[in-house]
């Protein structure tokens, strides 16, 4: 294997309203933090991941490449997925060894729209998607699968929201979210409205180099040592859903256990996808996770799992971690599951 | 343009009409039994029954086979959400769970509704059936079924018995003695005891009573208990039962205590029994609102 670092990566000041801005507007600011910080305009791969039923329009990540400049023309490419399986597309790349960098970017506006019925449509058309089955619906049934499996309370929840709600205040990136109430409501029961990762519009990228050329470019390149995706059966009752295979399978395959994880950036937008994930990554307590606040301080959809990356990446980047892993995650209740390792 | 308000404008997404989708030869069969109100699997090459049914095994990607099994109807719950305000895309338009239930004969679960009416009757493990829609309006859809219900597992009984009772004669001297606002007691003529209410026999040593002993209306709380269940007999919620002592008595009397909050009745505490008035009197125990603090200091209780 070729070593692959990250070494840029910047991120919008999410925000949970609309601010007036098109996707290449939104993207603009990164795209030249991340190309500033790697000192380079040109690089050898281009790849975004971003979702059309987003903005409503077909093809809508092609005007995305307005804020990047793409002629001549680039090679370039992008995954109708999180922007995490971009990146993985473009370490992909990497390896064939004709290219020694990457620009990998992500955007997300869920403000245009309703989030929670829209990922309706991702469901299959015969069984789920008539049925009207909503994000917040399919999850809590997860939710109380976990929690009846494993005795764990509610207030388990509550907890993982309030320690990631404080950290996101800490976050110049993440929202300013309140402290979590215990007196709400529920959502969709076992799910209060503080357990769901918040509506946000932003964007994120990072660039990708390998071997000298990363070192070149960055003091501490954050090596990507594992990279590995897998995904469970779709269909929510062909699967145990009271955990994930998918996860747990991927943190053998990207070789999490293989030594001590200082900090793990989880994509969790529901309080007991933390729970479910830190068991399937076998996390122990010891493991900071999510110091960033993570998906329930901030959820810019399509680049959230990217910031999980470049998050635990920036902590090898400053120092403050050795050894960290990013989590990126797809599909209805944790169907599909990315997990890198980083090493400094 | 005006400064942080952002220029929008309305844009709709959608097929008129509804996408076209093709089933295959799977899915197909599927719904078409469901349109004859029947739920069927199919079986794996492993043996395994997949509800609802897919072309391929989703554990090793192999090819189903032609075999159909019939399955259910009931099922059973594997987990649940409850929906306390349904969405306009919801198949529901009131409170109600989603579940994965898992029909007998199958070895997977399917994702539908259950039409529980409240969150208090959902539980993992339940027993569920499907409620399909009348047979013309079905047309080969997974909404074939209106929702799942939960199986009957109880029924309710209504019983009323009249009855006339007689108080008897001991009681009915001691009612007449209420009605005056005197509580009577009686001395137990072998053993010496005074019982109240007044009776005709000691209970304890078996002598006969025949001497009444007019007692005060003051006495002390032996036991008592907080209340917090509605019941008919007493002012409020919570309301203390309390057993006692009347001054000179030797057995406790059970009445209510009142005219103090719950939380500072105690053993001990010296009460005095709080009468209507003469007027609003009559041959029943209501006649005494309840006991309330005399404001004496606590006396001893001994057993």
């Amino acid at each position: 294997m070729r070593d692959v670092a990250v070494v840029a990566f910047a991120q919008t000041a999410h925000t949970a309203e609309d601010q007036g801005l098109s996707e290449p507007e939104l993207i603009l600011p990164v795209i030249q933090e991340v190309r500033e910080k790697a000192g380079t305009r040109d690089f050898g791969f281009t790849c975004s991941g971003s979702c059309d039923y987003l903005a409503g329009a077909p093809f809508s990540f092609v005007s995305a490449l307005d804020a990047l400049g793409a002629w001549p023309p680039i090679s370039e490419s992008h995954v109708e997925m999180d922007a995490a399986w971009a990146l993985y597309e473009a370490w992909v790349r990497l390896q064939h060894g004709d290219v020694d960098t990457a620009l990998v970017y992500g955007f997300g506006k869920s403000s245009q729209t309703d989030v929670r019925e829209l990922m309706t449509l991702q469901l299959d058309p015969y069984y789920l998607e008539p049925l009207g089955l909503d994000q917040v619906s399919f999850a809590a049934l997860q939710a109380r699968a976990y929690l009846e499996r494993t005795g764990r309370a509610e207030s388990d929840l509550a907890e993982v929201a309030a320690r990631s709600r404080r950290s996101g205040r800490d976050n110049p990136y993440a929202l300013d979210l309140p402290e979590v109430s215990p007196e709400d409501g529920y959502a969709v029961a076992p799910l209060r409205p503080h357990d769901i990762a918040p509506d946000t519009d932003g964007a994120a990228a990072i660039v990708l180099a390998a071997g000298d050329r990363a070192r070149e470019m960055c003091e501490r390149p954050a090596w990507i040592r594992g990279i590995a995706h897998r995904t469970d059966a779709h269909y929510l009752g062909g699967r145990p859903l009271d955990r994930s295979e998918s996860a747990a399978a991927a943190a053998l395959a990207a070789g999490v256990g293989k030594a001590p994880v200082d900090v793990a950036e989880l994509h969790a937008q529901f309080t007991h996808e933390e729970l479910i994930l830190r068991e399937a990554l076998d996390l122990g307590p010891d493991v900071l996770v999510n110091p960033s606040g993570g998906p329930l301080a901030a959820n810019p959809i399509m680049a959230t799992g990217l910031i999980r990356i470049g998050e635990a990446a920036a902590r090898i980047h400053d120092g403050t971690a050795g050894r960290a892993v990013g989590h990126a995650a797809a599909g209805p209740c944790l169907q599909h599951n990315l997990v890198t390792v980083l090493e400094g | 343009m005006s400064a942080g308000v952002p220029l929008t404008a309305e844009h709709v997404l959608e097929f008129p009409g509804g996408y076209t989708r093709t089933t295959g030869p799977v899915i197909g069969r599927f719904l078409t039994e469901l349109r004859e109100g029947r739920l069927m699997g199919v079986r794996t090459a492993g043996g395994r029954v997949l509800v609802p049914p897919l072309e391929y095994d989703p554990e090793t990607g192999e090819p189903v086979t032609d075999e159909w099994v019939r399955v259910g109807p009931a099922g059973t719950v594997l987990t649940w959400a409850w929906v306390e305000s349904p969405r306009p895309s919801h198949p529901l338009d009131r409170p109600f769970a989603w579940a994965l239930v898992r029909p007998d004969g199958a070895d997977t679960a399917l994702v539908h509704a259950v039409d529980a009416g409240n969150v208090k009757s959902m539980r993992t493990g339940m027993r569920v059936r499907p409620d399909f829609v009348p047979g013309p309006e079905r047309r080969g859809h997974i909404r074939d079924i209106r929702a799942f219900v939960p199986e009957v597992t109880r029924i309710v009984s209504p019983i009323r018995t009249r009855y006339r009772v007689s108080a008897g004669k001991a009681l009915t001297r001691f009612l007449e003695g209420v009605a005056e606002g005197v509580f009577i007691g009686g001395r137990c003529d072998t053993c010496a005891k005074v019982y109240v209410p007044y009776r005709v026999s000691c209970p304890e040593c078996g002598g006969v009573i025949a001497e009444e002993v007019n007692l005060p209306d003051t006495g002390t709380i032996t036991t008592f208990a907080i209340n917090n269940l509605p019941d008919p007999r007493a002012p409020e919620v919570p309301f203390v039962s309390a057993y006692v002592l009347l001054d000179g008595a030797d057995i406790p009397m059970i009445t209510l205590v009142g005219g103090v909050p719950a939380h500072e009745v105690r053993q001990g505490m010296r009460v005095r029994a709080v009468w209507v008035p003469p007027e609003e009197r009559g041959m029943s125990m209501s006649n005494v609102k309840w006991f309330a603090p005399t404001g004496e200091p606590d006396a001893e209780v001994s057993r």
